[in-house]
């Protein structure tokens, strides 16, 4: 991957380092486009776990590595750019929900429910828990769902052992697990409540920020593939790049690229330096959902587009960061879902608090 | 990878919200006296001189200049606060804002020390305004195909030929130009031209207004006959202006006035659709509030990267292409929303008018200070595919 070297060279972080280390390592994208048998897949999990990544936010005396937040949002800009299908940011989530409530994290996979802002699940007066939720990443290979619900006394936070839930298998246009997990009044291993403050839209909000920084990652990776073929293929007698229309369609993705690592990294700065999710937080974070998902149409089909036809086979890498850009869109709210409750904020505060809001830092 | 954009999460330091409270107070004073009418952005009184004046007390002007040349020698972050509330409040900057943004910095880099002293503390003060003299007849986008000639004569150059599409010349003081001290040479056809100072309002210059699609005259062809410019006046390396132009043009693109020209449509549309407004009204909202802050967070790492001495240039012509086509749209997008707004809005004629002149003025967006075209050459430059 020819951005790995300059981006640990970059780097300052020591998080960052070791997992672009493993990710070209055992997450090479041509290597892993190969293999139709995923058996990059466990070796790829066993070193990320075994560097305790997936749960950089789960503090030393709750079992994970006491990463910074800015760090964990790092690392899954990195992991955006190798677009790797293994369940790291989902069980990065999941143990910062646990770490809410003070609850320890278990080893493995993990994923978190619910994944979309409309579905919702229920605590009853003895403490189990029911509800349907849809889209549901990595739901088939977790051991662990963290789960949010709602009961008469207000928000809790609930560790479920995956294999007691029913799961409807199911893809999402990337490839990847994107499951229905039905709970029928199951028992948690571990129930606490949220702490006060906390509740889904928070949940979401990190969900979608989590999700805009790999989005980001994955169009810095398109941009860099894109500018490469273009310099390598020739049509009419001369490289493809030398074409005005292919540099101005390339100007347009390096400028879909930027808006959306700019609208990420700065919801992730807003999140890893507030004191709680509010006004300020709430529109970083929507803000970059929605424009990370708008980057990821309008960029993806550029890098499409100067690929031309090898671009859509499935033997070209491009559709492991394109189809996924695209996928992630869908998680922890979609950008049309965040439009209209930011478009509603927005009106709520009324037109002249619209420029403080935007001009609030 | 090929190309390293950055776009650090840049915070304005706590001393710029205390700034930004006095230059909203600031600004709230000047509308209650009448200066201007921030609902109006079309009015016919963008040239307020006494404004201007009023600015420069404050130190708002030149404010990150050097103090010996009338300066505050503030931060770039300062004055981005500054910047933005005023494009904000529709306040009419005209008069000062080329001097403060690009042309004082031309001459605090290349302008002999008698002329600085001579001409940045008046421009600090809001004294006097200048033009940029670019584009002639035959050489737009294409700035090295520059005719007007400057002749070496006794003591300085006499000036002959036209420049044109000149913003604010009628009213300017003085102006920068380009002028061609020397043919192009077959191996550097950039070569040749020299950026000069020029006195305006002397005989040898005749300032004709063009008039605009917005009704407005804000642009003018500028002819020069036999036009005598000293030496001193002569700014940098004679016939070495390209050299000179590309580290500015970070200053120059990146800034809030290259996303908000048109936003005042969009506060007016969120006062007409009210505070519940239907789920079109609200996801378009949304959207629109989306995109403009991203290009804000874009629009602040560069200035804080030129507060650390970097030259972003490529980030720099990315918020410039992304901003003006979105400020370009924006009208557009807020005529489609703002078609269902009740009839009973207690804004709708000003959310009409408002319209009216965005639409107008939304073409030159995107062709003004560098067009879109020859941004997306200097990104694809940087991307490493010319």
């Amino acid at each position: 991957m020819a951005n790995t070297g300059n981006a640990v060279a970059e780097s300052d972080n020591i998080v960052v380092e070791t997992a672009e280390k493993i990710f070209a390592d055992l997450a090479d994208p041509q290597t892993i486009n190969n293999d139709k048998n995923n058996s990059w897949q466990a070796p790829l999990w066993q070193a990320l776990s075994e560097a305790g990544l997936p749960l950089s936010w789960v503090p030393d005396d709750l079992g994970g590595s006491g990463a910074s937040l800015a760090d964990g949002f790092a690392l899954l800009n990195a992991a955006g750019r190798f677009a790797v299908a293994v369940p790291l940011a989902e069980t990065m989530l999941a143990g910062w929900l646990l770490a809410q409530a003070k609850i320890a994290s278990p080893e493995g996979e993990m994923t978190v429910l619910p994944a979309s802002p409309k579905d919702r699940i229920t605590v009853d007066a003895d403490g189990a828990v029911s509800g349907r939720c849809r889209g549901v990443p990595f739901a088939k290979s977790a051991k662990h769902f963290v789960v949010l619900a709602h009961g008469k006394d207000g928000v809790a936070i609930a560790l479920v052992d995956a294999s007691k839930a029913r799961i409807e298998s199911g893809l999402n246009v990337g490839y990847d697990h994107s499951d229905t997990v039905t709970l029928d009044k199951l028992q948690p291993l571990t129930i606490k409540a949220a702490p006060g403050g906390f509740d889904q839209t928070a949940m979401m909000l990190m969900g979608g920020v989590a999700r805009s920084l790999q989005i980001a990652g994955a169009l810095e990776s398109m941009l860099d593939i894109s500018v490469r073929y273009s310099n390598e293929r020739v049509a009419f007698e001369k490289k493809i790049s030398k074409f005005q229309a292919v540099q101005h369609n390339l100007a347009r993705l390096a400028g879909e690229s930027a808006a959306a690592l700019a609208a990420a990294t700065s919801a992730a700065d807003a999140i890893a330096n507030a004191k709680s999710f509010d006004d300020e937080v709430y529109l970083e974070a929507a803000a970059a959902k929605i424009r990370c998902a708008e980057a990821a149409e309008k960029g993806g089909g550029i890098a499409h587009q100067v690929h031309g036809a090898i671009g859509f086979t499935i033997e070209h890498i491009l559709h492991r960061y394109s189809l996924r850009a695209l996928a992630w869109r869908d998680d922890f709210g979609s950008e049309s879902y965040w439009a209209v409750e930011l478009g509603k904020l927005v009106a709520a505060r009324g037109a002249d608090q619209l420029w403080p809001l935007v001009a609030s830092r | 990878m090929t190309a390293a954009l950055r776009f650090d999460p840049i915070r304005l330091p706590p001393k710029c919200e205390e700034l930004r409270k006095e230059v909203r107070a600031f600004l709230a004073e000047e509308m209650a006296r009448g200066t201007f009418n921030p609902f109006k952005p079309n009015r016919e009184d963008t040239d307020v001189p006494e404004f201007c004046r009023r600015v420069g007390e404050r130190g708002w002007i030149g404010m990150t200049w050097p103090k010996k040349y009338g300066g505050q020698e503030r931060s770039f972050l300062e004055r981005y606060v500054v910047t933005e509330e005023m494009r904000v409040a529709n306040a009419p900057t005209r008069r000062f804002f080329v001097a403060d943004r690009q042309s004082g910095p031309v001459l605090l880099k290349y302008a002999p020390e008698h002329i600085k002293m001579d001409i940045l503390p008046r421009i600090c003060r809001g004294e006097i305004c200048f033009a940029i003299g670019m584009s002639e007849p035959n050489s737009g986008s294409d700035l090295f195909a520059a005719k007007t000639r400057a002749t070496k004569t006794d003591g300085g150059y006499l000036i002959n030929g036209t420049k044109i599409w000149t913003s604010s010349a009628h009213i300017a003081d003085y102006m920068i130009a380009i002028f061609r001290t020397s043919p192009p040479t077959k191996e550097n056809r950039r070569h040749g031209l020299t950026q000069f100072l020029v006195k305006m309002k002397q005989p040898g210059i005749k300032v004709n207004p063009i008039g605009q699609i917005t009704g407005q005259y804000e642009f003018n062809e500028v002819v020069f006959t036999d036009f005598f410019v000293p030496d001193d006046h002569v700014l940098g390396e004679v016939d070495g202006a390209w050299k000179q132009a590309t580290s500015e043009l970070a200053y120059e693109r990146s800034g809030p006035e290259r996303f908000l020209e048109t936003y005042y449509v969009l506060t007016e549309l969120v006062r007409a659709v009210g505070p519940t407004p239907d789920t079109r009204s609200a996801e378009g909202i949304g959207r629109l509030v989306a995109q403009l802050h991203t290009m804000r967070r874009m629009s602040v790492s560069v200035a804080g990267m030129l507060q650390a001495g970097k030259e972003p240039v490529v980030e720099a012509s990315i918020v410039k292409d992304i901003g003006t086509v979105w400020e370009q749209q924006l009208p557009h997008r807020v005529r489609d929303l703002a078609a269902f707004v009740e009839e009973t809005a207690s804004n709708r004629e000003t959310l009409e008018r408002q319209l009216d002149f965005a639409i107008k003025t939304a073409p030159k967006l995107t062709i003004q200070g560098g067009t879109t075209e020859v941004l997306r050459g200097i990104i694809a430059r940087g991307l490493g595919l010319r």
